[in-house]
């Protein structure tokens, strides 16, 4: 490559910079193809959409909680009096050319940015890639989910509408229970009384300075892990955990990250064009003394609003001190723990598996089925406090009482997750035995065929090699051994309950997983199959024009 | 025989009866058809006429109400109780006829079957009809008088008016009926209503009566032109077009929530199995 000659303006660069020898290594850098490998772009895209639209409206955004007169020209609100923040929300949304656009693609690209992640991170979850070597970019990635929430509940309460002072009330009385420092975090954080004069300057430092840089310095080690790690990928003919099987950076991927990044900005802006999201004039300014029935949050905060409603109304007195336990259990307790079992959940995994080995083949869902029902229940549990958090609106549209409503998840949410998880389980085993079957016997061909002694069989024909070995590139999966009780000289092993107790989480990972058929298994299979005449073979011929790359 | 006798002068013929058994009956009802007769020719007509057609409003009001309401309501609105026991309809003396006037005019009565709420239909019974009705009721006993024309005529309500209707909006009304009046959920399946396409007669009646679930809002309590002035709001905030596209049912974060899954990340996963399932064209060869 030295011995080519570069255009004077990459010579100049690659003189000083050195960009001929990163560009080398990196441009033909192989990443596998698959579209559930696209989902984490969409998130990337979102949040660039975020930063451009952001930077527009902060020329015209008074992040201030000065009373002013409204004199702009949104008929319904004309000489109101409100806050800087609010009045210039309503000046970017009537005033300001093209301002309501890009309002909307903002707060649409929002929601897109938070439901793109967390659709990354079930991906992600589903298929194991969160395996040996890469527990640590899980947790940088759902430490971008978590500070992705934040940003975006943060950027719902800047406009001091009265929507986002509605959700901000809610939020001060979530930080309100705490119990003795509750008051102390509230007035640190409003700077006194709620609302207060500070909140909408502070968190607007918080919403354009701190969380967007943190992010953006994530995503960062994020993507460069992803590098450093190399792209996972599905199993099948050819792929192993030593190579990556795909096309190269430049020009392929190139393109059609290149065209998916405008896809995105297209469909983000289409919506901020012709969906209304936000409609902030027809809530009006906020005013603690006023409510909207309505009042939810952005759907990323449903299910924490949601645990709150259904909660029961307990408290609890003692000492002049009381405890609000319909706020401490819901908003103080459930959350942080179930945010902690999801960021915690590759080493809670690799420590009840015992598995030490690095794995960059993705697991079918099928093929770790408790696991998938994990998943599954977590996503009910999820769901089903999502729903909560719109229980008034369930109510209305289905013609249903809201009590009931609210009833049916106090239950729900118990009985709910534990079903999920042993139907998806079934489920999961089930398709494994179908699976099987296929390696086994065969594809069904539907030719019946009478034999002498007047025995009616269906004529099985035999998957090609390559869905066989897709079908086998798994591991056996085998229970955690613990060793004996003693060792040789009789002395017992150290750390015995805990590791009996890892023994038992394991069986139970594993119990009733379907294992792959054995080589033996599988000749003695196919040599029954063959004993009468073969009906035909499935040829298939098959391009393959990607490139391997070694992953050391 | 009786022709051939002399006839008798009419001075005569009264003289020859004065004494008659019946000739004191007789005078009084002449005196009283003499006094009858000018007492209407005397007396302003159309107050007869009025309280004639009035009591035969009332009437024809008290049959409707015999025919359609007393089932539940009890033959004299007293109130009725169904076979187990249970109130079946509220005794309406007093209610007045604002009240029937919204209950009947939005079609909530007469009510199709018992249940949570009473919801609004397309009204059963003729504008004559609900007038008798009400008439009817508002006979039995004072109660809030259907509004004048005048106090919800919103044709000359200024900027400022509607400005500070919005805000009489959002401090009394949103928390149950949503910052667009398009309603919300209340305990044990009842709701607040939708308050669009609502005639302004029937939301100043409703606030004045409190019907079903409604605090009543008197006049004393809230002025006729707050009440205009709210009438005023929400007409606005219907005809208002929504100026960000597709207003998703002004009903908030949850509409938009459910948009932004189903179609933004929809149509991103659509198009991103597009480009995963695009194979990668050699030169001269056809990939795939």
């Amino acid at each position: 490559m030295s011995d080519k000659e570069f255009p004077p303006p990459v010579k100049y660069l690659d003189d000083r910079l050195g960009i001929a020898k990163i560009g080398r290594k990196n441009l033909r850098k192989v990443f596998p193809d698959h579209w559930s490998f696209m989902l984490g772009e969409i998130a990337l895209y979102s949040f660039i959409i975020l930063i451009l639209t952001g930077i527009f409206l902060t020329f015209w955004f008074k992040p201030s909680m000065g009373e002013v007169e409204y004199q702009g020209s949104y008929s319904l609100l004309k000489g109101l009096h409100m806050s800087e923040a609010y009045a210039s929300t309503l000046d970017i949304t009537f005033d300001v050319r093209g301002g309501l656009l890009m309002r909307q693609i903002h707060h649409w690209a929002a929601v897109l940015f938070i439901a793109a992640m967390m659709v990354h991170l079930l991906r992600i979850f589903f298929t194991g890639a969160f395996r040996k070597p890469r527990e640590l970019n899980w947790v940088i990635g759902f430490t971008m989910l978590f500070l992705g929430i934040i940003e975006g509940f943060i950027g719902y309460g800047l406009p001091d509408d009265l929507l986002s002072g509605t959700g901000l009330r809610i939020t001060q009385g979530m930080i309100g229970a705490s119990p003795v420092i509750g008051t102390y975090l509230n007035f640190f954080i409003f700077g006194g009384e709620f609302p207060g004069d500070d909140f909408v300057s502070r968190f607007f430092t918080i919403h354009v300075l701190l969380i967007p840089g943190l992010i953006l310095a994530l995503v960062t080690v994020h993507l460069f892990l992803v590098v450093y790690h190399k792209h996972t990928q599905y199993a099948g003919p050819g792929r192993t955990a030593k190579n990556v099987v795909g096309y190269p950076l430049f020009p392929v991927y190139t393109a059609k990250a290149g065209g998916f990044f405008f896809v995105v900005f297209g469909i983000t802006a289409l919506m901020g064009a012709l969906l209304q999201i936000n409609p902030v004039w027809l809530y009006g300014p906020y005013n603690p003394a006023e409510v909207t029935a309505g009042s939810q949050p952005d759907w990323y905060m449903g299910w924490l609003e949601g645990s709150v409603r259904i909660m029961p109304g307990f408290e609890s007195h003692f000492w002049g001190i009381t405890l609000s336990w319909n706020l401490i259990i819901p908003a103080l307790l459930i959350p942080p723990a179930f945010v902690t079992l999801v960021a915690l959940y590759p080493f809670i995994e690799g420590w009840i598996t015992g598995d030490k080995r690095e794995h960059h083949l993705l697991d079918r869902p099928r093929n770790m089925p408790t696991r998938t029902g994990i998943g599954a229940a977590f996503i009910t549990f999820y769901a089903l406090l999502w729903i909560g958090g719109g229980n008034d609106l369930i109510a209305t549209h289905f013609g249903l009482s809201l009590n009931n409503v609210t009833w049916f998840l106090r239950f729900a949410v118990f009985i709910g997750p534990v079903l999920a998880f042993w139907v998806v389980r079934r489920v999961a085993i089930s398709l494994q035995r179908a699976d099987n079957d296929r390696l086994m016997h065969g594809l069904e061909t539907g030719v019946i065929v009478r034999s002498p002694e007047g025995k009616y069989t269906e004529k099985h024909a035999p998957i090609s090699n390559y869905e066989a070995y897709s079908l086998t590139a798994h591991d056996r999966m085998l229970p955690l051994d613990i060793g004996p009780e003693t060792d040789d000289n009789g002395v017992r092993a150290p750390r015995r309950a805990l590791n009996k107790l890892r023994a038992r989480l394991s069986r139970f990972y594993y119990a009733d997983a379907i294992q792959k058929p054995t080589t033996h298994e599988l000749e003695a299979a196919h040599e029954h199959a063959h004993d009468s005449d073969e009906i035909h073979d499935i040829s298939e011929t098959e391009t393959y024009r990607e490139v391997t790359s070694d992953r050391s | 025989m009786s022709e051939k006798r002399p006839s008798l002068s009419p001075a005569r013929f009264l003289s020859a009866r004065r004494r008659h058994r019946s000739a004191g009956l007789v005078v009084l009802l002449f005196g009283l058809l003499a006094v009858g007769s000018a007492y209407a020719a005397f007396a302003p007509d159309d107050a007869v006429a009025d309280n004639s057609a009035q009591s035969q409003q009332i009437e024809e009001g008290k049959k409707l109400f015999a025919v359609g309401c007393a089932s539940c309501h009890g033959l004299n609105a007293e109130g009725g109780a169904n076979g187990e026991g249970k109130m079946a309809g509220p005794s309406l003396i007093g209610v007045g006829a604002a009240a029937v006037d919204f209950q009947v005019g939005t079609g909530r009565m007469p009510a199709m079957q018992p249940g949570a709420q009473v919801p609004r239909k397309t009204p059963t019974y003729t504008q004559e009809e609900i007038e008798a009705l009400a008439a009817y009721v508002a006979s039995l006993a004072p109660g809030p008088a259907v509004p004048a024309q005048e106090s919800y005529d919103i044709s000359k309500a200024t900027d400022e008016q509607i400005t500070r209707g919005g805000e009489l909006f959002r401090t009394n009304c949103t928390a149950c009926h949503n910052f667009a009046g398009r309603g919300g959920a209340l305990p044990n399946g009842k709701y607040a209503p939708s308050l669009m396409n609502v005639d302004p007669k029937h939301i100043y009646e409703a606030m004045l009566t409190g019907p079903q679930q409604m605090p009543v809002f008197s006049d004393q309590v809230m002025q006729p032109e707050d009440k205009r002035d709210i009438i005023a709001y929400l007409n606005a905030l219907q005809q208002q077009k929504d100026p960000g596209g597709f207003g998703l049912g002004r009903l908030g974060p949850v509409s938009e929530g459910l948009w932004g899954w189903l179609i933004g990340i929809g149509l991103l996963v659509c198009v991103a199995v597009w480009i995963g399932a695009k194979g990668v064209k050699a030169k001269g060869a056809k990939a795939e």
